[in-house]
């Protein structure tokens, strides 16, 4: 049985909402149901046989192939079953997803895993801003799962993030856990300024001092039992994160302006 | 029945249904998970005046672990989940929140329907005074306290879930050291058993009961059937060359695990035999109408593994 499969004719002018496009939605329907489906663009709405050619069967395991950056809400509240995308994928990637898996081979624009809940989101390119951060009207950003990036992200990584795992393997931008409600963030590589601004609770987990400013406090170096928890937690997860071995880090508090109740652990 | 000069007397043990939970203690090192451990089940004999009945099962080396340190695992028995719950959170926070380097986890997972979620680390929390860190992993949740020498990790909950108490048999034997000698041995065959814990001191119980007291504010007293000084002067159960009875009591998660100790157990005591002074083996019961678990001695020396 081959995995039902869109593939984009060509690259659209306008941002197309590919939020129907989830297993949970597509399971029990035929081919031409399928190509049937209405998608928003803008103030139009296209039919996805005029945007993709659709092919094979098995909704549970859905491939986006040819995708680029102007396909937006892929994955939006999938609960279960495998959707793959080969090439970049737009905003809000995993907006609110319940479950299952999610993949993406290549670059993502801002937004993911906002409002996540449960399920993983492999991102093996780059994420832009805000990832698993709140959107605008929204009080908390990602809320559990597990998210993994293999690259870069960019600015406001984890902003109100109120639950889950959110691993890094690269560089995050500024203002990396800024509001962080409660979970934990990794980021292998370096983080920009602002570190852990308004961070309320939670845990940032870094490999190298971030410049921080004088609301993060300094609390030493310990050797912490439950984190040989998270990283065993870790461990058959398909990132660099499943190698850390030692437990003993640098503690740092904060932010003391807010609640001063989250940290900041740089791994000695 | 006779083994290797042993008398299996044709009667049974009979037990009760209780609740059970399992912790998993670990520390730094083995010495100080068993103290943790020897602390947390310390006076928990028996139900009567210590709440719980409460023993190590075994150690664990540190890939069984959750935090892959060296641990042990302790099971804790009660005639009721409200008294179990109280118990676990006093010792808890009195025997493992107090002993240096020590965490504690969840020893029993499974089908919500068999196993109820009970607190562990729930209300110690709250020692931390506001410092304490919530943290989920796997699907499950742990707490960090924040203590003097350094954190205190301890898993949410642990499992609670239906359990058998008062297995038991009685040792006959021509004298107190042979039948010490017999226990000792006993016990050693039995703690290889899973899932069970003989809760007395070295677990062996030298004064059984009988239900019942010339004192009205008594509601138990010495089994004067069994003890080899009034032999002369009660209706008694020893004949003329038994000098020293002592009972080994099991409690354990189900009856086939209260079996497969008192195979052990007995089985281990009967190689001891009559040539080391060995007579007898009985069993403690109350005629049958208390407790719904009835082990009949000679069936299991017959039928079981």
């Amino acid at each position: 049985m081959s995995a039902l499969t869109f593939i984009l004719k060509t690259e659209p002018a306008q941002r197309i909402d590919l939020s129907p496009l989830t297993p949970d939605q597509l399971t029990g329907k035929s081919l031409v149901e399928i190509a049937g489906i209405e998608l928003h663009s803008g103030n139009r709405k296209l039919r996805v046989d005029e945007v993709f050619d659709v092919s094979g069967k098995v909704a549970n395991d859905i491939v986006i192939r040819n995708s680029c950056s102007k396909l937006d809400y892929i994955g939006k509240s999938m609960k279960c079953g495998r959707l793959s995308v080969i090439g970049n994928a737009g905003d809000y990637l995993g907006f609110e997803m319940a479950g299952g898996e999610l993949i993406v081979q290549g670059d993502v624009e801002a937004f993911a895993a906002s409002g996540m809940r449960n399920g993983f989101l492999h991102i093996q390119g780059n994420a832009g801003d805000y990832l698993g951060g709140a959107i605008a009207g929204d009080k908390q950003g990602m809320k559990g799962g597990t998210v993994v990036v293999t690259g870069n992200a960019g600015d406001r990584a984890g902003d109100q993030m109120r639950r889950g795992l959110l691993l890094i393997e690269g560089n995050a931008g500024d203002y990396c856990a800024c509001r962080m409600i409660a979970g934990t963030i990794g980021v292998l590589g370096r983080v920009g300024e602002y570190t852990g601004y308004g961070m309320r609770r939670g845990t940032l987990l870094l490999t190298q001092t971030p410049s921080l400013h004088p609301t993060i406090v300094d609390c030493g170096v310990h050797t912490l039992p439950f984190l040989s928890l998270m990283f065993k937690s870790f461990a058959s997860l398909p990132s660099k994160f499943a190698k850390i071995g030692s437990n003993r880090v640098h503690r740092y508090a904060g932010d003391i302006a807010i609640d001063g109740k989250g940290e900041i652990l740089v791994l000695q | 029945m006779i083994i290797n000069g042993v008398t299996i007397d044709d009667t049974f043990a009979e037990a009760f249904n209780m609740r059970g939970t399992r912790v998993i203690v670990t520390a730094q090192n083995l010495k100080w998970a068993y103290n943790a451990a020897n602390a947390m089940t310390g006076f928990a004999t028996s139900v009567i005046a210590c709440g719980v009945e409460a023993g190590i099962e075994r150690e664990l080396t540190p890939e069984e672990t959750p935090d892959q340190r060296p641990g042990v695992s302790v099971l804790m028995f009660a005639m009721g989940s409200a008294v179990l719950m109280k118990q676990l959170e006093t010792r808890m926070g009195q025997c493992v929140l107090t002993c240096p380097t020590a965490a504690a986890f969840s020893g029993i997972e499974g089908d919500p329907e068999a196993v109820t979620r009970i607190g562990l680390g729930k209300n110690l929390r709250f020692f931390g005074d506001g410092y304490q860190i919530s943290k989920r992993f796997g699907g499950k949740r742990y707490w960090r306290v924040p203590v003097m020498d350094g954190e205190f990790l301890t898993e949410e909950t642990t499992g609670m879930v239906r359990a058998i108490g008062g297995g038991n048999f009685l040792v006959l034997a021509e004298s107190q050291p042979q039948a010490l000698a017999a226990c000792e041995a006993a016990i050693a065959a039995m703690r290889k058993v899973p899932n069970v814990i003989m809760p007395f001191p070295g677990g062996v119980v030298r004064s059984g009961s009988k239900v019942g007291s010339r004192y009205k504010a008594m509601i138990a007293s010495t089994n004067d059937a069994f003890c080899p000084t009034l032999k002369g002067l009660v209706k008694t159960e020893l004949s003329p060359e038994i000098e020293s009875v002592m009972e080994i009591v099991i409690d354990g998660l189900t009856a086939e695990d209260i079996s497969q100790a008192m195979h052990a157990g007995m089985k281990a005591v009967c190689e001891l035999g009559a040539a080391n002074g060995i007579r007898r083996i009985s069993a403690g019961n109350y005629g049958g109408k208390l407790g719904p678990h009835h082990f009949h001695l000679q069936q299991i020396m017959g039928g079981a593994k």
